[in-house]
Order: C-alpha cells, then structure tokens, then sequence
C-alpha cells in the first residue's frame, strides 16, 4: 500500500462495520449513515456478496451505491444498478419477517443494550433535548438482527442506568412480560471511534472485543458509564488491507467519511 | 361533468375545524403538502392534532402554535436531522406527544382505514412506546402460542392533506416520484382528504402503465387544489428537490430573535402567489436538483 495515503480510524471503523454482516445470509443490509453505509458496501463488495442492498431511496442495487454527487450519467457519471424495488412500505414488510441487519447510531445505549433516539433528560413531558423521536428503532430491535454505531464513544452516549427513553429494546429481563417474544431480538457489534464491543457476555453482557490501535480497555471502560468485559481473545482491531481501503475510497469519492470524526485521525493514533 | 372538486386552498382548508385530528402526508423532507400547511398558517385554526411521520410541515404547525399534540414517530430534515421549531415546541413542553415506531404508526392507519379498532404488532413491546403511552393495551393471542402483542390502536384522522404530482377535477391523482410513501393509508384513514396538485386536469385520461401510479382512488377524495410548487421547500420527484437554501434558512430563522415572525411575515402572509414568486418561480424549482442518497 504504498501508493496509499495510511488509513485513518474512520476506514478502520468501516472495516470494522463490515464484520457484522459476514455471513449473515441473503439480508437487506442497512448501515445508516456514512460509516455504517461504507461498512456495508465493504461487505457486499469483499467477504458476503449475497447481501441485498438499496440505493438509500427506493431500490435494490445489485453493487453498492458510491455516496454523494456521481457526476452526469450521460457523461461517464456513476449509474445504479438496480435489481428490484424496496419502497418504505417494503422496508417495513421485510423488518417485519427479519430479513434485515440495520446498523444505526443512537443518541444513547445502555449496559443491556436498549436504545434511544427519541428525548434526552429525565423529562419526558419537557426533555432537555428533543432528538428524532423512536424513529424505526421498536420495530428494528424486536424483528432482526442490528449493530450499532458510535462516533464519540463516552459516558453520555454510554450510559450508567437506562436509556431515558426505550427506544430499541435489549436484554433487560424486567422489560420482558409473559408472552413477549423475544427470540429476534438479535445485538451484534457496537463499532465506536475506541474499540468493537459485541454482546457474548454472560446474559449478553456488553464485551470489549477488540480495541483500536493506542487505545487500551482502562481508557475504552473509563470513557462507558456501566462496567465492561473483555473478551477472552481480546486483540487488536485490524487496520484496513490496501484492497478495502481502495474499495473504500473508490466508493466514497468525496471524502464524507472524512468528515464524521473530529480532525478525521489516522487509524493509528501515534502517527496524529 | 357533474363531479367537480377543484377548490381554491382557502376554501378547501375552510372545511377543517379547531380541535381536529389531522394526518399529513408525505415522509420528512419529502412530498409534503407545504401549500396546504401554509394556508393553515395564514388561518385562525387551532388546538390540532397532527398525525404526521413529520418534517417542516411539523415543525410550522408547531411554531404557529397550532398544534395542541403531536403523533409522530420522528421529526426530521434529513440533511439537516434536528427540526429547530420541533424541538422548541417539545423541550417546552409546548405540544402534547403520542410517540410511536414507524411501523406501528403505519398499523394505526391501516387499522383505521380497515374500519378496525386495533392491529396485533410485537413492535413497540419491551419499549417506553407503551410506558409512555399508557393509553395502550397488549392482547394475547387466543390461539395455542399465547403471544402477547401490541394491540395499536387505529389512528383515525377527521382529514389528511396530501400533496401529488397530477390530478384531476374528479379526485384522481398520480404520484410519480420512486415512492408513494404512506399516502394511500392517510387517505384510508381519513373522513376528508384534501389533495394538492402541482397540475390538475379536467379529467385525466391515461394508458395502463401511467394508471399504475395512481396511488388510491377517487372517492376518498373531497377536494382538490391546484398548486404548482405546493410541496416546496420539500422534495418532489420528479419534478423538484429539495431547497436546501430555503430549508437552512427556515432553520436558522429558529435561532434569530423574532425569526418565526419574520419568517411569516416574509412567506407565510404574502400568500401562496407571492409565496412562489418570493422563492424564484417556476424557474428556481426546475433548477432544484433532485437529492442523491
């Protein structure tokens, strides 16, 4: 890769994303914003072609979309590939029979792994701060697979005690009446600008599952407002290989991924 | 031709009353029946309720003070994600909320349109959608499984507005954007549908292909109102993107003192001619490009 400028923690994290849809099958794969997206389109890209895909608005593409402007079609511009439609109301149906792994970034997730998009403060009538609302995020949670994303991994995104308004649900045992099916509820991997935690604890307990080069599980649990364990294989997230960064650049033309993190840092932060 | 309900806005929006429960359609940023919303802000209405998957459409109702609750499952501008005078009514407590997932709000008018009380759903299930909403109540499959669901309520609504690419003086009406979104559940649901046009004809007369994009039919519709450029600043595909100049400043007007009167005083009295002649015509719409995702 020595053509290649070195990778920054932004194409760390997309590569990164792009494990939670190994081998998940023929899904619609949804990564949610520019991380989660690029994570996705890595995927289906590399390790898991059978992934279905959209074109963020209404269609199935059978090759991921390049994000932002793609120039004039008739003048040598990117054109989708459409294989098929997936209007919302489709969307809807296919959350439903769970043939779906959305990757989202919540305002706030908590130690069960419960989430919330909707109202921050102990005031529901009156919250200090009004965010999107619950969004899709009961419907997602409780039907298929879902990841989670975080751009500035602290304590006020990881919160101590519960999220202040449930909004996807988790793996908290009060929260589950008699009757209350919770066999598709299904928490794979939170991807943060610190580390890759997934759900393999004991009772699903939060894992820390790899940690980003320079960063160590005392700085990742110091800056979680509930205690985290680390998984036995604790290890070392990989730096992108030189095929998924040219993968990544050629699909992000104009460097969005660039503008997610603050001072866009290089994967290895030593390098800063 | 005995059918004719073409109408002018003012008329059609004559026929909404203060306390109303009304359904907006149209998804964020996208398709929103924005001349229909703006006549209402130039009426005395008050005390709705509005039942909206919401956007700046919200978010006007909102800082006219004209909502008195709001059933919604998210606020947004897309590009921009935070709507300023949404939140504003929110974190002052301002507007009451019914708060539901997107899916369950889409049961609510299914069940509505149906002529049903409720539809089973697990969504919303080990959620604060039901802790925050006490109104609803779960049901156990009387089946052997014994599944506890959701039991969503219908969401019916007195009117619902809906903004489309053609119609005619009979109510027919074309959608042809790559998504009708969840329009035809509003006019479902609703005892009055008021429909906006960019076009309206005397009687549209069409070949198969292009009467597939006729999203539902005539006889839910009570009135019909021209308005070229009715969606805007919201997107209208084909036709328009959205006005990411007139949004940013709509947003930034929320953080001026005085800015929502101001805003008003500048688009929302001058009414719906000087309204379109204010944001540059028929001229600027054609040069909106249509968003990329």
């Amino acid at each position: 890769m020595s053509d290649l400028a070195p990778a920054t923690l932004a194409e760390l994290m997309i590569v990164a994303a792009s494990e939670a849809w190994r081998d998940n099958g023929e899904v619609l794969a949804s990564g949610i914003t520019t991380i989660p997206r690029l994570g996705a389109s890595l995927a289906k890209l590399t390790h898991s072609p059978e992934l279905l895909m959209t074109d963020s608005e209404s269609y199935l593409v059978s090759e991921p979309v390049p994000l932002g402007p793609r120039g004039d079609t008739s003048n040598g511009g990117y054109r989708p590939k459409y294989e098929g439609y997936m209007s919302f109301e489709r969307v809807f149906e296919c959350v439903w029979g769970g043939k779906r792994h959305a990757m989202i970034g919540p305002t706030q997730i908590d130690r069960w792994g419960q989430t919330n998009l909707s109202a921050v403060g102990p005031d529901y009538a009156k919250p200090k701060s009004a965010v999107l609302g619950v969004r899709g995020l009961p419907g997602n949670s409780i039907c298929h697979i879902n990841s989670l994303f975080v751009p500035n991994h602290g304590p006020r995104v990881f919160v101590a005690g519960e999220v202040d308004m449930v909004s996807g649900v988790g793996y908290k045992p009060e929260r589950w009446g008699p009757g209350m099916k919770q066999d598709y509820v299904d928490l794979r991997l939170i991807v943060t600008d610190l580390c890759v935690l997934d759900f393999s604890g004991p009772d699903h307990a939060i894992r820390v599952k790899s940690l980003h080069p320079g960063v160590s599980f005392e700085q990742v649990q110091t800056a979680t407002g509930f205690p985290l364990l680390q998984a036995e294989n604790l290890g070392e997230t990989p730096l992108p290989t030189a095929e998924q960064l040219a993968i990544i650049r050629k699909l992000d033309p104009h460097n969005l991924r660039g503008m997610v993190l603050k001072n866009d840092p290089p994967a290895l932060r030593a390098a800063a | 031709m005995a059918l004719n309900k073409q109408k002018s806005a003012a008329e059609a929006v004559a026929a909404l009353r203060d306390g109303m429960t009304i359904g907006i359609g149209g998804w964020g940023p996208r398709r929103k029946p924005m001349a229909l919303v703006r006549e209402i802000l130039r009426s005395p209405l008050k005390d709705l309720t509005v039942v909206s998957y919401g956007g700046p459409d919200v978010g006007m109702l909102c800082a006219a003070g004209k909502v008195k609750k709001l059933i919604f499952a998210f606020v947004t501008m897309d590009a921009i994600p935070l709507e300023p005078y949404y939140r504003k009514a929110r974190e002052s407590g301002a507007i009451q909320v019914e708060e539901y997932d997107e899916g369950m709000f889409e049961w609510g008018l299914r069940a509505a349109g149906m002529r049903m009380s409720f539809l089973p759903t697990r969504v919303g299930l080990a959620t604060d959608v039901l802790a925050k909403n006490p109104q609803l109540k779960t049901i156990a499959s009387p089946y052997a499984d014994g599944e506890v669901y959701v039991a969503m309520p219908a969401l019916k609504l007195d009117a619902a507005l809906i903004h489309v690419n053609e119609a005619d003086r009979l109510g027919n009406t074309l959608v042809r954007g790559h998504d009708t979104f969840f329009d035809h559940l509003y006019a479902r649901a609703a005892d009055h549908v008021i429909v906006s046009s960019e076009q309206v004809h005397e009687k549209l007369e069409l070949d198969a292909d292009t009467a597939k994009l006729n999203p539902f039919e005539r006889y839910l519709v009570h009135s019909v109102v021209a308005a070229a450029g009715g969606a805007h600043p919201t997107y209208l595909g084909p036709n328009y993107g959205w006005d990411m100049e007139h949004l940013k400043r709509y947003n930034a007007s929320a953080s001026e003192e005085g800015g929502w009167a101001k805003y008003v005083e500048e688009f929302v009295s001058v009414g719906e001619a000087a309204y379109q002649t204010q944001i540059g015509g028929a001229e600027r719409l054609a040069k909106l490009k249509l968003p990329v995702f």
